[in-house]
């Protein structure tokens, strides 16, 4: 069990020599738990000195460079001092609309601090962060990258300034501030009653890993994190690969923003998502098991450390599961540092391993040539609850549910302008209008579908369905009513692209940063149409070059909602021919000063 | 069968045939045919790195990196479209402005492969607005000056010194656009490494980022690699 170390911050200079040296054994000096060791080592001392990157460099035999090329890949991960208190507001479109912005205003005016920027005191930092995955009872905060507050509003944001400037430990701030709601407003097979623990691995078991596999096969299951590949498909590649051994991985990497449900499934779930890994150990014929939590959810990892010890206890996990001679399987942990590539499977996989989350050049795929070079198959949470309702009630079954090329339910993470926020399962082939009515969503303009990197539907779209043949989604469902302009939609989801971009690709890293830059543009009331045939050359030019996914899909949002919501961008027009990024008359104000005139001839042509 | 009998696997790279050996990358194959697919971050001595994407091509119609993609019997390959060369102009534009490049007063000008392939693809202008990085250069090591405003992250210095130096004394650092090099020494100064001017990571570099001191245009500008050459030319691809 993780032991949780008392911080502090007011020697932060000074190295815990010893402590690291307990964290370096405790990772048997493995180079390969980088992440994890830069990540404990932060919980310590709240960043991590320069000499804390030599220390771990020089235990694991690596250069002080590359471990700082490691530590500052991840947005959690800080080579400056954050203060004893690290304030996150979530970022996400959902938070804004629920007045996450102001909120965040008003706190760093009660505590003096500039956004981004330590206090003078080195007692606090307010910055934003992406998306935290409780965009149905934001505005949220992550604070500590330990701790998460929901339901923020001016009274809360007020008692909060006054706690970090009395100097209270976070842990003594009110217990009902960090709790989280799980919603489950619809419930179907997922989220309905809970499997008892060991029927579908013993399931599993009474077929045989090859019997099983073709269960999974027949039933069409397929991925549930956006991709879709055949979930059977893949397992069976992954058997087929060469290699000494075979890996387990479930992509708890939840960063989209937007999607929640995995949250949900974590916490109520938790058996069922280890319950199908182990299914799909056994189909693969795995012994090793990691379950990549995303930074944002490091308040769920006691809980998951928990249900774990109680299935090895069950003999659930661990040697000779249920009796079985030879059936051996064990699940780790690791946390993220706040990456939304590594949601990508091949950079989930570089981060496991230790290293910066750049995806990886495919092929070859991870199945054949994932962790350390072993075949390893990564799915999604959701992947493996349905994985083990598979296994247990069989593929006609499943496959009974849904429509004929989209099997099963799907989980919906529902935010934004509705009633009911929260988490909605449905057989795939739902109407996207049907969702609307039960969430309780009145006067509605648009839907982002799948997250940022999905589909924005407007209102004639309302009849297409949930399903990989016409609506296909990771599970992000934000409903806009009239009242939202979409154009600061997809200007927040340009602003989290450039944010997350990993930096590797040049189109990605330097594109993303371009689209805001038009935007913000626009912003400013300085846009032409010059401007948005700008926007739609870096969409094309993303969507061809980039090295993965996440590039590709930057300007999904922007493509979507020029074409579907033009006068959103009309309206921030200046003119319909040219405009600069800068305002020329403005420019010449300090030679007018200089000069002391302000006759119109010392202003350009047509400005007063 | 004979040897000679055996065909020679290909594909087709704008409608003519390229042979390739089995491992073959698209570009390594067209490399050592001798045809042109421009290029940045890849170079022959080193593994593919696929980061620049100046080597975008479409295989069968799809895009991907010629540098990554592996090369198959029958596949068509398209390089030299239309399309494809605005693309990499873009791409070009980018990291132009993403960096603080000022071809008149560089040192590396006529030798710099970043500008050697902006005049082959025909890039006029930055057609993108600067983004001026604040990027201090490092002179504190004696043979070698470092300036950062010229790097493109091809990452070769990494792997020269890495992979034939053995040595390490680059790395990536940052993301995104904060995405930078840094040098591995309780400093993070160069001058407290144990790089040389016999490192292959000290000449690799194909921009002006890491120069040696002293010699600053000991070669007239006029009489340089890319006077002289293109960035098409089979011998002069790279440069260095």
């Amino acid at each position: 069990m993780t032991h949780v170390p008392t911080v502090s911050y007011d020697d932060a200079g000074a190295l815990p020599v010893e402590r690291l040296d307990l964290l370096l054994a405790a990772h048997h000096h493995d180079r390969h738990q980088l992440v994890q060791l830069l990540r404990e080592a932060q919980e310590l001392q709240g960043w991590l000195p320069r000499a804390t990157l030599a220390h771990l460099a020089r235990g694991l035999g690596m250069t002080q460079a590359q471990v700082e090329g490691v530590a500052g890949f991840y947005r959690f991960l800080h080579m400056r001092p954050m203060g004893r208190y690290r304030v996150l507001f979530s970022d996400n479109i959902t938070d804004r609309m629920l007045g996450s912005e102001a909120l965040m205003g008003e706190l760093c005016e009660l505590l003096r601090v500039v956004p981004g920027r330590l206090r003078d005191d080195g007692r606090v930092s307010v910055d934003k962060t992406s998306c935290t995955g409780l965009c149905d009872q934001g505005p949220a905060l992550l604070i500590d990258h330990r701790h998460v507050i929901t339901r923020l509003d001016g009274e809360r944001v007020a008692r909060i300034a006054s706690l970090i400037d009395a100097g209270v430990p976070v842990d003594e701030w009110p217990a009902q501030w960090f709790r989280v709601v799980d919603n489950v407003r619809r419930a179907d097979v997922l989220l309905g009653a809970p499997l008892r623990k060991g029927d579908a691995i013993a399931a599993a078991v009474g077929r045989g890993p090859l019997m099983l596999l073709e269960e999974i096969k027949r039933s069409h299951l397929r991925g549930r994190g956006g991709a879709g590949y055949v979930t059977g498909r893949k397992w069976e590649l992954c058997r087929q690969a060469a290699g000494d051994t075979r890996i387990v991985v479930c992509n708890a990497d939840e960063g989209e923003p937007g999607t929640f449900k995995d949250r949900v499934l974590l916490t109520r779930h938790a058996d069922l998502v280890f319950e199908g890994m182990t299914v799909a150990a056994l189909a693969i014929g795995a012994r090793r098991g990691f379950v990549y939590l995303r930074g944002e959810y490091r308040y769920l990892l006691d809980h998951l450390h928990r249900v774990l010890q109680h299935r090895r206890d069950a003999h659930l996990l661990g040697l000779a599961i249920q009796g079985v001679d030879g059936f051996d399987f064990d699940i780790d942990i690791h946390v993220g540092a706040g990456a939304y590539v590594c949601g990508e499977e091949s950079a989930l996989i570089e981060s496991l391993e230790g290293r910066r989350g750049t995806p990886r050049i495919r092929p070859p795929f991870p199945v054949e040539c994932g962790y350390l070079g072993q075949p390893t198959t990564v799915n999604n949470v959701e992947t493996y609850c349905a994985a083990a309702h598979v296994a247990l009630h069989g593929a006609p079954w499943w496959s009974s549910l849904g429509t004929p090329k989209s099997t099963g339910t799907k989980i919906h993470s529902v935010s934004g302008d509705c009633e009911r926020p929260g988490i909605y399962e449905y057989p795939y082939g739902t109407r996207i209008g049907r969702i609307l009515e039960d969430c309780g969503a009145l006067d509605t303009q648009a839907v982002q579908v799948g997250g940022p990197s999905g589909i924005c539907l407007s209102a004639f779209e309302f009849g297409r369905r949930i399903a990989f043949e016409d609506v296909p989604t990771a599970g992000a469902f934000m409903v806009f009513d009239r009242t939202r302009d979409m154009f600061d939609v997809a200007h927040n989801f340009a602003q989290f692209f450039a944010h997350e971009s990993c930096g590797f690709c040049t189109p990605c890293r330097v594109g993303t940063a371009l689209v805001v830059k038009r935007m913000d543009k626009l912003v400013a009331g300085r846009g032409s149409r010059h401007d948005i045939d700008v926007l739609f050359e870096l969409d094309k030019l993303m969507h061809t070059a980039t090295h993965c996914g996440l590039g590709g899909a930057a300007c999904n949002p922007l493509r979507d909602t020029i074409a579907k919501f033009r006068p959103a961008y009309e309206q921030h027009l200046k003119s319909l021919y040219f405009e600069p990024g800068f305002d020329l008359d403005a420019e010449l104000s300090i030679a007018r000063r200089m000069t002391g005139r302000d006759d119109p001839a010392a202003h350009m042509e047509g400005t007063p | 069968m004979k040897p000679a009998d055996v065909p020679v696997p290909s594909f087709t790279l704008d409608g003519e045939d390229v042979a390739f050996q089995p491992g073959d990358t698209l570009l390594q194959a067209a490399r050592r045919a001798g045809r042109y697919i421009p290029h940045l971050c890849w170079h022959p001595e080193f593994r593919a790195h696929g980061s620049c994407r100046i080597c975008i091509v479409t295989v069968d119609g799809r895009p991907g990196a010629a540098c990554t993609v592996l090369a198959a019997p029958g596949l068509e390959v398209k390089c030299h479209t239309e399309e494809l060369h605005a693309h990499r102009k873009t791409l070009l534009q980018m990291l132009f402005v993403e960096g603080n490049h000022f071809c008149p007063s560089c040192e590396k000008s006529g030798n710099c492969l970043l500008q050697a392939t902006a005049y082959e693809i025909g890039m006029e202008g930055p057609h993108f607005e600067e983004f001026y990085p604040d990027r201090p250069v490092d002179a504190s090591h004696p043979d070698i000056l470092l300036d950062f405003n010229r790097c493109i992250l091809c990452e070769l210095c990494v792997r020269a010194s890495r992979d034939v130096d053995g040595k390490s004394v680059f790395a990536i650092a940052g993301h995104g656009m904060g995405t930078h090099l840094v040098v591995n020494s309780d400093s993070g100064r160069l001058a407290d490494t144990d790089i040389t001017l016999a490192d292959r990571a000290a000449s690799v570099c194909p921009v002006g980022v890491i120069l040696p001191k002293r010699r600053g245009f000991v070669v007239p500008i006029g009489r340089r690699r890319y006077d002289e050459h293109t960035a098409a030319d089979g011998a002069t691809q790279e440069a260095s």
